[in-house]
């Protein structure tokens, strides 16, 4: 971070923990546990509230069956993997079924063929990419990167999302432009605030931030920096660092 | 009159001789200024004519919507490609709202394509309210209320596009008509949410304020949006007298900018340059939302799949628009505008005092007078705001542009983790290449202004 603020701020909030650490069941996905009532610790909490300590679970796999179209959607892609001779429970990571929303978490080694066959299968046709983005899970171990496709079919009147991961260490997710070409710009995009190298991208430049811009700003590790207000000796640090609600 | 600088010398026009193109070597090549008024000093050489040239169009040009840079490479006037740069009005919004509240996002949000303030507000506000799942809590007349604002905003938007599409074309009189009636609806934003633009107004849980009784003058509300209406359905026979069947308008604008269904699929494109290919995609229709499903309008086609079909369809919505807004005063019943559970409710209604707008009275004297408890539940929500469940969530509104999508990811805290706002300008601005590679200069600036990019969504 930019400036030391005198070591009080320092501790983040979230901590990363293992579900089977909590007693939690294995079907979330926990990514830490919020502790407290603000945003930074050590700074004197007087509040009462400083020993909450709530897991962070992400909605986890979904047992079928789905309901809607979500279980037609994973019936027909499984035969349309199977033809083209990749076996789904290597492709498909897992299915969540949260909010009236399919996510499904597909395995980045596959995702080109998966991409493919949502495109062409005529019981799929998910013929629009609708989004490309990026959300980044410091707390999600060796898959911190993740990169969110939004896919629509004017076929069949479907909406679904896709989602791939990447680990910090290897941020490296194969572009889907050529299944695609709208996902061009998306994917620059998401290079551009998370740092994902989309593979076989034709042209993967920086598009929103200048080119000789260092780091990627939509990241959480990304410093905010910020100028410090000093009053009476004392600073206001950056957002990120500051005492505030969680 | 040449007017080529050489960096820290100044000008003399004597050092050209004049049958010699002028211009300074660089490692990339020769390069030339001119201003206007000029282009023979550079074509008078041979060689320098048949070049191949690179223009930049923009970031700082009358036609190009903003701060949109279009970089064309040009031999003649002939556009050999086009290609776009973007990012000049990239502000971090989505990054900013990750440190507010989730009842502060909306503030920001307005402020991403200005001119269609109320789909962002409700694309946001929909998501919002899935993750925290009171979708089927909101109150009929707030989904009432967003729908007429939403409705009047796809006029006031199609106005600016058709309004400053004119323009770019030299058609004066039609900008000033677009700008002369949005004032009319702007008026009626300014009534109801206290500002013309950027109203932060719809909010997770429903709207910040109910629709006021009367307008400015005493006349009551819903009779001031009749009379608006009315007074837009004369006004637009002014436009369309104006351009539909103007020769010189359908002469710079049929046939340009052509993209057909195969070129929209691949691009992703929506909205009303899906439909000038005949295809009637509407997100209002086809994955109804905010009860879209109870109002009768048409979805607005063309087959010609070009900037003028799309000028036709941008005029034809607007009447839909207007219906469907009438439609929505007859469905408008009294009722609160904002989800009954008070730990996300805004906890007080504005009201206008002696010294202006502010929290009601009613509601001070209840908080600092009676009871404790309303004053420490005013203060925490206010201060640290409500608390959504883990979880993601996508929502898609039809948008004046095309489809606007909103993916807001929570962890379960008094702020967003992640929002990302899919900007349908944004997207359609991928077809500028397949839209102007091939055709002339002067066209460009028509199948741009048929895109209607508004580059604050854009660079967001």
């Amino acid at each position: 971070m930019t400036q030391d603020t005198g070591g009080s701020q320092s501790e983040g909030t979230v901590v990363p923990v293992s579900a089977v650490d909590l007693g939690l069941s294995p079907v979330a996905d926990t990514l830490g546990v919020r502790q407290g009532a603000f945003g930074a610790s050590g700074s004197g909490d007087t509040s009462g509230f400083g020993g909450l300590t709530r897991p962070i679970e992400m909605p986890g796999a979904s047992p079928r069956p789905y309901g809607g179209y979500f279980d037609a959607v994973a019936d027909e892609l499984e035969l349309a993997l199977a033809d083209a001779g990749v076996p789904a429970e290597a492709a498909i990571e897992k299915i969540v079924i949260d909010r009236d929303e399919m996510t499904m978490y597909v395995r980045r080694e596959h995702l080109l063929a998966v991409a493919q066959e949502l495109r062409d299968e005529p019981g799929l046709r998910f013929e629009i990419c609708h989004s490309v983005s990026g959300v980044h899970y410091p707390a999600d171990t060796d898959r911190e990167l993740h990169s969110v496709i939004h896919l629509l079919s004017m076929t069949h009147k479907r909406r679904i999302r896709v989602e791939v991961t990447c680990p910090e260490s290897d941020q490296h997710i194969p572009s889907v432009t050529g299944v695609w070409a709208s996902a061009d710009w998306h994917e620059r995009e998401t290079w551009d605030m998370f740092g994902i190298i989309f593979d076989g991208h034709p042209g993967l430049t920086r598009i929103l931030m200048p080119d000789d811009w260092p780091g990627h700003p939509q990241r959480k590790d990304y410093p905010l920096g910020g100028i410090p207000v000093e009053y009476k000796g004392a600073t206001i640090p950056a957002p990120d660092q500051r005492r505030s609600y969680n | 009159m040449s007017t080529t600088y050489e960096s820290g010398e100044a000008f003399e026009p004597d050092d050209q001789a004049a049958d010699e193109a002028p211009g300074y070597e660089t490692t990339e090549g020769r390069v030339f200024t001119v201003t206007g008024g000029d282009w023979d000093t550079i074509t008078v050489d041979p060689t320098v004519a048949n070049e191949r040239i690179v223009i930049n169009m923009g970031p700082q040009h009358p036609s190009t919507h903003g701060v949109l840079r279009l970089i064309l490479e040009l031999e003649g006037e002939n556009v050999q490609a086009a290609t776009c740069g973007i990012g000049y009005l990239h502000t971090g919004i989505e990054k900013n709202l990750e440190y507010r509240t989730w009842t502060q996002a909306p503030t920001f949000v307005t402020r991403m394509d200005y001119l269609t303030s109320f789909f962002n507000e409700t694309a946001y506000s929909l998501a919002v309210e899935k993750l925290l799942g009171i979708t089927d809590d909101i109150p009929d007349r707030a989904t009432v209320i967003r729908v007429i604002l939403m409705e009047l905003n796809r006029v006031a938007s199609h106005l600016v596009a058709l309004g400053t599409g004119a323009l770019e074309l030299g058609g004066l009189t039609a900008a000033l008509f677009g700008f002369r009636e949005r004032e009319l609806v702007l008026d009626l934003f300014e009534l109801i949410t206290g500002l013309r633009m950027n109203h932060a107004f719809i909010r997770p849980g429903g709207v910040a304020q109910d629709l006021p009784d009367t307008d400015d003058k005493g006349v009551d509300m819903k009779v001031r949006i009749q009379e608006v209406i009315d007074l837009l359905r004369v006004r637009f026979k002014d436009t369309a007298n104006l351009l539909v069947d103007n020769t010189i308008w359908m002469g710079r604008t049929s046939g340009i900018g052509y993209l057909d269904l195969t070129g929209c699929m691949a691009l992703g494109i929506t909205g009303p340059i899906l439909r000038a290919t005949g295809y009637p995609w509407d997100a209002r229709k086809e994955t109804p939302y905010c009860g879209y499903e109870n109002y009768e309008f048409d979805v607005i086609t063309a087959t010609t799949a070009d900037s003028y079909g799309r000028f036709l369809i941008r005029i034809d919505e607007m009447k839909q628009s207007l219906n469907i807004v009438e439609q929505a005063l007859d469905h408008l019943q009294p009722g609160p505008v904002m989800v009954a559970d008070p730990k996300i409710a805004w906890p007080a209604q504005l009201a206008l005092g002696t010294d202006g707008m502010g929290n009601s009275l009613e509601h001070i004297r209840q908080i600092m007078g009676t009871s404790m408890e309303a004053l420490i539940h005013h203060f925490k929500l206010v201060t640290e705001g409500y608390s959504v469940p883990v979880g993601q969530a996508f929502q898609v509104v039809e948008s004046p542009k095309g489809e606007l999508g909103c993916h807001v990811v929570s962890h379960g805290g008094t702020k967003p983790y992640r929002v990302h706002f899919r900007d349908p300008s944004f997207n359609n601005l991928q077809s500028v290449s397949a839209m102007c590679e091939g055709g002339m200069v002067a066209d460009v600036v028509a199948a741009v202004a048929s895109i209607d990019p508004v580059m604050g969504g854009v660079d967001r």
